[in-house]
């Protein structure tokens, strides 16, 4: 809808009727809180409530049987000086963060430009690509996973075909980590879906201006390309990142949900996981989980407030 | 490009697009060999878990081919009664809290976009910018409150937990795409419906929803996926294996410590694969098109 479409309807709609458009502003107050009545009684009782009842249980012991007892601080400092292996599940979750996330949004990139260039079999390769991220937060996946990276699974068989030995990636503590980093690479699929659109997006004129003034495609890919898709690249990359903060059940089916060998798989979540309902410290799982609504709020804002240094908007320069 | 094409400009200048037209296909063709290799190292997983549910145990980890030298179904026997209850239970109980779920976030997600995209109301903005910060809310933080909450109702052991919310629109994302889908609908048909004296419940049920039969239908595809695929829930919720969703169901061969049967496990691993599968196959276009607009994975 283009506003040259829109200007002279709006025109007569004014013409026609000026006043009730005022008196109109919030003409749909009853109607419209009727339609939001499931969305506002979910977020009451679903969302807001429990945010906020949970920020009052990490100040207190909660086991579930008794009464929550105020305990101020404490569950925090104790997380940050007390608990080893509180600060050993952050070590895991950003290495897991820091190498899967760049990994398979390189991965998605490339792949998509790779694609995105008129070859035959594009929708045929993309669905391809895909079915992993489609298949892979499920158990069946893990438990796949699992048995693949075994000492008696095919990874240690190919690693063997070029010589080296096979160990169980899956129960050494150096390596098990690693086994997860490619199961979220393997996933690069949904990512590269939508680098796909946004390169889609791109208008072909520029390709045109740029080749006839004799750019080379190394220079268009660097010069619109790459500028032109950085919100894209932006949008991808809040989302894997919060996405992998939370990553939970490839963690658990691989180390049995012990977080193991030695903890090395033991995820942020798994952990607060084993210490909400295995160990029934609720009000300490909570302080866990505000800690992680904090970080990854911090990791959105830096990423926002970064954004304008590296993201380019087209309507930015015309303001 | 046929031939007669190619002839003419040869005369004019006789090596240069020659060769030039046998460097890009033989870019091309390294283009599609890598290509293919990717997709052969994408795909070998899925591939080795199907042929060696197919396979007698004892060979299952004995080469890494994928070509079985004898078929059997006997894994799929095995596993599907391996457990208390009959696999075909697991699946049922999957089944039914996924159908619960869409139905759930068809309905309630639906309410709530024709509220926000087409309505004007007090505190509109402040909603929406609401709807879209819990988007971004890890559910981490709203575990332990909602299990209170779960466990005060007597829903423990129960679908409910894993139902109940999204008939109250808790997956704020697909509220989200229903509102961008809604708002790029013309707005001439809301007018004109308007005009005529239909009441906003009409133009809910009888103009917005079967035009937003794309959102719906990406909703539903995505919903189906999720919850089939839903770990923590089950996880946490159902204790009584009569509950239990396929995912929990699977987790119990991983902990049966006896377990050398490995082929049971892939065959009912394969079993759990194959609905997302056919939802995958039958919403391509939907699911395409649903992580083109929100990103949504």
């Amino acid at each position: 809808m283009t506003a040259v479409e829109s200007e002279p309807r709006r025109a007569v709609a004014t013409a026609a009727r000026p006043r009730r458009r005022v008196r109109r502003q919030h003409g749909d107050n009853l109607a419209g809180y009727l339609f939001l009545i499931p969305w506002l009684i979910g977020v009451v009782v679903f969302v807001a409530g429990p945010t906020l009842a949970s920020l009052y249980l990490s100040f207190t012991n909660f086991n579930l049987l008794s009464a929550p007892r105020w305990v101020g601080l404490q569950n925090y400092i104790q997380l940050f000086t007390v608990d080893p292996r509180y600060l050993h599940s952050i070590v895991v979750t950003v290495i897991y963060v820091v190498f899967s996330v760049p990994l398979s949004l390189i991965a998605a990139l490339v792949l998509a430009l790779l694609l995105n260039a008129k070859i035959k079999g594009v929708g045929i390769y993309r669905s391809i690509y895909y079915v992993p991220s489609l298949l892979g937060g499920s158990v069946a996946i893990a438990i796949l996973w699992r048995q693949i990276f075994d000492s008696n699974g095919i990874f240690s068989k190919l690693l063997q075909l070029f010589g080296l030995p096979a160990t169980s990636w899956i129960s050494s503590p150096g390596l098990a980590i690693w086994t997860l980093i490619f199961l979220h690479i393997w996933q690069f699929g949904s990512p590269m879906v939508i680098f796909l659109a946004g390169l889609k997006q791109i208008p072909a004129e520029l390709y045109e201006a740029a080749s006839t003034e004799g750019a080379s495609k190394w220079r268009q890919l660097r010069s619109i390309t790459l500028p032109l898709l950085t919100p894209i690249v932006f949008f991808n990359l809040i989302l894997t990142l919060i996405n992998s903060f939370q990553a939970f059940t490839p963690a658990y089916v691989v180390s049995s949900g012990t977080g193991g060998p030695l903890d090395s798989t033991l995820f942020y979540t798994l952990y607060l996981y084993i210490n909400g309902f295995t160990n029934f410290r609720m009000g300490y799982a909570s302080a866990q989980g505000w800690v992680l609504l904090i970080v990854v709020g911090v990791f959105t804002a830096i990423a926002f407030i970064t954004s304008r240094y590296w993201v380019y908007y087209e309507d930015s320069e015309k303001r | 490009m046929t031939a007669l094409d190619v002839q003419a400009p040869v005369a004019a200048a006789p090596v240069a697009p020659r060769r030039r037209r046998a460097r890009r296909i033989w870019r091309s063709v390294l283009k599609h060999a890598a290509l293919l290799v990717l997709c052969v190292i994408m795909l070998y997983p899925l591939i080795w878990l199907v042929v060696s549910s197919l396979k007698p145990n004892g060979e299952i980890f004995r080469d890494l081919s994928i070509v079985p030298t004898h078929l059997t179904l006997e894994n799929y026997m095995k596993g599907w009664t391996a457990q208390e209850f009959p696999f075909g239970q697991f699946l049922l109980n999957s089944a039914i809290v996924a159908v619960g779920a869409i139905v759930g976030n068809l309905a309630s997600c639906s309410l709530a976009a024709y509220a926000f995209a087409r309505l004007r109301f007090r505190g509109r903005n402040l909603f929406f910018a609401l709807m879209l910060g819990t988007i971004m809310l890890p559910f981490q933080v709203v575990l332990v409150p909602q299990f209170v909450i779960f466990k005060e109702l007597g829903w423990l052991n129960t679908f409910l937990p894993l139902i109940v919310p999204k008939f109250l629109a808790t997956d704020a994302f697909f509220v989200f795409l229903m509102v961008q889908f809604i708002r790029a609908l013309p707005k001439e048909i809301f007018e004109a419906a308007r005009i005529d004296g239909a009441g906003h419940v009409r133009i809910y049920a009888r103009i917005t929803l079967p035009l937003m039969v794309p959102a719906l239908a990406t909703t539903a595809i995505f919903t189906f996926i999720w919850t089939w695929a839903d770990f923590f829930g089950p996880l946490i919720y159902l204790r009584s294996p009569n509950e239990f969703t396929v995912s929990i169901a699977l987790k119990g061969f991983v902990d049966a410590q006896s377990t050398s049967d490995y082929g049971a496990m892939f065959a009912m691993s394969v079993v759990s694969l194959v609905p997302l599968f056919i939802a995958f196959l039958a919403g391509q276009r939907y699911l395409v098109r649903g992580i083109a607009t929100t990103g949504i994975k």
